[in-house]
């Protein structure tokens, strides 16, 4: 439990803009509290740097506990950091060493335009999800929801890959910036529940064509991203996005 | 008419609802193309609303702060969505779900509206399950349910400990649906900051590009507010980091009525403040009360020590032992202040003083380690990254922590507000909760307003009322804008020594001591004062460093500029409500015993503030009127 406190230096992207050069920027911080999120360090940095008059470096974040996908960046080139199943604002000071240089960088990929500092643009997945990530339901009377029964490891394996938060750890992580484990956990998900099931090609198909679309790379079976997901989905789910595609091959629409 | 009419039908109040929605005028479906109406926040109940309003063909904007409409903060509720569905027949019912929310929020809501929440909720389940989502299933492949404070029965669906993700991704899916189909356009990163109404009618709204920092303006024939609670008056909550009640303080100011500003939920099971560094709480489903058990040392003494340390005889089950029937389910009003008394008395555990245990060795004892990693695993985890404590070895510690606000901006049965064409959805209205809001109920009512009650309800004031033609080349829009740009301006200008959080901490400080679970005339008095002085240093000048571009602390500055003034009419209303009631507990007025003691001959109502620029607020009244169910003294024992 209770270690020294500690002293890190942080080597950080910082970008005024989208068209702009950007560059690393040293800044060391004392005193630090190992029981400290990463995030909260940059908080206590960008206090100095406020009272400084300088600009405080710009990052997405908002729940602070792992679910809603906002904060994300590249810590010692690796995405969300050092743990497993972790998101950045998940992850602790206590897993740095006392003196140790912190390199700390935006996700890097075309799909993902960098708007400042550590914040990217990532609407691309919501375009991928508006490409059918959905079932085809209205609003309004439905059966019972127990009229439809659905075995529990079906139920469980579902979930499983509904997990995603869609902070796009796994095309950081990629050296393809292959959008896959993403579009493939959502087509999983829908296409292995009964309701999702009669739409689940004709998904894979609009999904997959949008992802290629947006700038994403292909995916050559690498496993980087299911290494950087911090709801640790596994790769399982792009290999039935591609029999969904596939069999979309052969229907038609 | 008075402003303050509820527009409650007529009739019993198992047909209020369905009267109401047959009465309901309907607008043309060729119409419809050429209204357009705006939502605002993408959580359950905007990304449910604009949804559904999308899907009747109206032409939707969904606005939200985040970077993406799946952000928005209803995806970190953890526990689970009520429904009166009694699928464990364990005697359930619409009326018992209407009951125990009505007693629940300690007889300080509306009955109509409480009931159609219980007539709907089980809608709710059979909509998200037809999208997909992944409830958790018994092996026979049924819905798994699981009881959840304050309720003696099962009715609460859940989706591990995700299940507001899991809600919020069904409605943000069927969001991005009609995004594709071209009848929802998504307006990420924008900020709202005034609300424009011409000839006292919501017609648009002035919005902050966060990306770029400019300023739009957008035109609506109706607004439909959803942009959550105040929380982060208290400056840590268990809300997230951007969570703010600036686009309804705005509201306010343009006239709409802010309603019992003083109730708000501090929640039992939050991971204990450890450094001055943090920003934000981290909650612990209450779940996890199901199979916890609360105590603290009997002896002061042994605070200190190690728990494994304290036999079981030195031990206070203090829940256990002071409500015998409710045990560690009481609701979360009644759990907190009792973990506060603990800790006053000195026995609250290390390493600040200000914590419970809540243990599970019993419970592992008894189920089995795997069964609890089944029900609670991705909760432990969390608790284990955060605290580096492994819970299934130690016992956990947990602390209140704010959570929620049941107050908002007031609504009348069809949700709208007092300012006509503005419409206000889930935790952003003050409906349904009353003083207190039972465990797994926000996600249904914000499902609730969402899917099944606002569609039908805008209708309604679309069909009826007289809309007055604007562009946002109107006066009102540009006069909005401006005044928008103006306080932008001003907030960059200003070059004072402390920092919009240093302030805000010190606020933060001065509502945990005064305005929280525990609250006191002086203190109410007290705290008023020191909110005028801090947002008196704030406003001589604060320190915003950046321009007028991409910038996240003049987005925060702005917003702790708003809370700076509802701060001060959330102290205003609890030293008015002379009486204890729910989350709103005024040491005056308890019993013998320490429990609320309300007053129903003189605060059965709900206080609905009236801004009034530079002066006192205005208070109007709405009288509470209880036909079928008598207010009785809340008793968990």
């Amino acid at each position: 439990m209770a270690q020294e406190s500690m002293t890190v230096h942080l080597k950080v992207w910082r970008q005024s803009g989208p068209e702009d050069e950007g560059e690393f920027r040293t800044y060391t911080q004392e005193d630090v509290n190992p029981d400290m999120s990463f995030l909260e360090l940059l908080d206590v940095i960008n206090e100095d740097l406020i009272k400084s008059g300088e600009d405080p470096i710009e990052f997405d974040s908002d729940c602070r506990e792992g679910i809603c996908g906002t904060c994300g960046c590249v810590v010692n080139g690796q995405a969300h950091g050092p743990e497993r199943g972790t998101t950045v604002c998940q992850l602790h000071m206590r897993v740095f060493r006392h003196g140790e240089t912190i390199v700390v960088e935006p996700w890097r990929a075309d799909g993902f335009p960098v708007i400042k500092d550590l914040v990217v643009d990532r609407t691309a997945l919501d375009r991928i999800i508006a490409a059918g990530g959905y079932v085809s339901v209205k609003t309004g009377p439905k059966p019972d929801a127990n009229s439809l029964k659905i075995p529990k490891p079906r139920a469980d394996a579902a979930f499983d890959a509904a997990a995603c938060i869609g902070c796009g750890a796994c095309v950081a992580a990629c050296p393809n910036a292959s959008a896959s484990l993403f579009t493939g956990a959502k087509i999983s998900h829908l296409a292995m529940l009964p309701q999702g099931k009669a739409e689940s090609t004709r998904r894979a198909k609009r999904m997959v064509e949008q992802m290629d679309e947006e700038g994403f790379g292909a995916c050559s079976n690498i496993g980087e991203c299911e290494a950087a997901c911090p709801k640790e989905i596994s790769i399982d789910v792009i290999a039935r996005m591609r029999r969904e595609y596939l069999k979309s091959m052969f229907t038609s629409h | 008419m008075s402003k303050l009419d509820s527009r409650v039908p007529e009739g019993p109040l198992q047909e209020k609802w369905v009267n109401r929605l047959h009465e309901i005028k309907l607008v043309a479906p060729n119409n419809k193309k050429g209204i357009s109406v705006i939502v605002v926040g993408t959580g359950l109940a905007g990304a449910s609303a604009a949804a559904s309003l999308g899907e009747m063909g109206y032409k939707v904007k969904a606005f939200c702060i985040q970077d993406s409409p799946r952000r928005a903060h209803s995806i970190a509720a953890q526990g689970g969505i009520n429904a009166a569905k009694n699928y464990p027949n364990d005697g359930d019912s619409v009326w018992r779900l209407f009951y125990d929310t009505i007693k629940g929020g300690d007889f300080r809501s509306r009955e109509a509206n409480v009931y159609r929440l219980a007539q709907v909720s089980n809608n709710i389940i059979d909509q998200a399950v037809a999208q997909g989502v992944p409830f958790a299933r018994e092996y026979g492949g049924e819905l798994a349910n699981r009881s959840f404070g304050g309720a003696q029965v099962s009715r609460t669906f859940y989706a591990r400990g995700q299940t507001g993700q899991q809600l919020l991704l069904g409605a943000y899916q069927a969001l991005m649906r009609q995004a594709d189909e071209g009848s929802v356009e998504i307006l990420p990163r924008r900020e709202m900051l005034d609300l424009v109404l011409v000839d006292g009618k919501a017609r648009g709204i002035i919005v902050r590009n966060l990306k770029t920092g400019d300023l739009e303006r957008h035109e609506a024939e109706a607004v439909v507010l959803c942009t959550g609670g105040y929380g982060r008056t208290y400056f840590l909550s268990t809300n997230a980091f951007n969570s703010n009640a600036t686009a309804a303080w705005r509201c306010h100011r343009r006239g709409a009525y802010f309603a019992n500003p003083c109730y708000v939920q501090i929640h039992p099971t939050c991971i204990p403040q450890k450094g001055d560094y943090q920003s934000k709480l981290t909650l612990m489903s209450e779940s996890l009360r199901n199979d916890g058990r609360v105590w603290v040392p009997k002896k002061k003494e042994d605070a200190k020590k190690d728990p494994k340390d304290i036999a079981e005889s030195e031990r206070d089950y203090y829940l256990e032992r002071k409500y015998p029937s409710f045990g560690n389910l009481v609701p979360r009003d009644v759990a907190s202040r009792n973990a506060k008394y603990v800790c006053d008395e000195g026995r609250g555990v290390p390493p600040t003083g200000r914590a419970v245990y809540l243990d599970f060795a019993d419970a592992i004892d008894e189920q089995g380690e795997d069964t609890i990693r089944d029900k609670y695993g991705n909760l432990f985890h969390m608790y284990h990254k955060i605290t580096d404590e492994d819970p299934y070895k130690v016992p956990m510690r947990i602390y209140p922590a704010v959570h929620y606000t049941m107050g908002g901006l007031w609504v009348d049965y069809e949700l709208m507000s007092n300012i006509p064409g503005l419409f206000v959805a889930g935790e952003a209205n003050f409906s349904d909760h009353g003083a207190n809001r039972l465990g797994a109920s926000a996600l249904m009512q914000g499902l609730a307003d969402g899917y099944f009650v606002v569609p039908y309800t805008i209708g309604n004031y679309l069909a009826n009322y007289d809309i007055p033609e604007a562009t946002t080349e109107h006066d009102a829009f540009a006069a909005a804008e401006n005044e928008v740009e103006e306080g932008v301006k001003k907030l960059l200008k200003s070059d004072g020594k402390r920092t919009v959080i240093d302030i805000y901490k010190d606020l933060g400080d001065v509502m945990y001591d005064e305005v929280g679970m525990s609250r006191t005339k002086e203190g109410l008095a007290k705290a008023r004062e020191k909110i005028v002085a801090l947002r008196e240093e704030f406003h001589a000048g604060v320190k915003v460093s950046g321009d007028d571009g991409f910038n996240k602390m003049l987005e925060v500055a702005g917003r702790v500029a708003d809370f700076l003034e509802l701060a001060e009419l959330m102290a205003v209303d609890a030293s008015e409500r002379e009486e204890s009631c729910g989350g709103h507990f005024r040491e005056e007025y308890q019993t013998d015993e320490g429990e609320a003691l309300r007053d129903d001959e003189n605060f059965s109502h709900v206080a609905a503030w009236e801004y009034n620029k530079g002066g006192d607020p205005v208070k109007h009244k709405e009288e509470l009127v209880f036909e079928n169910v008598t207010p009785s003294t809340r008793s968990y024992k």
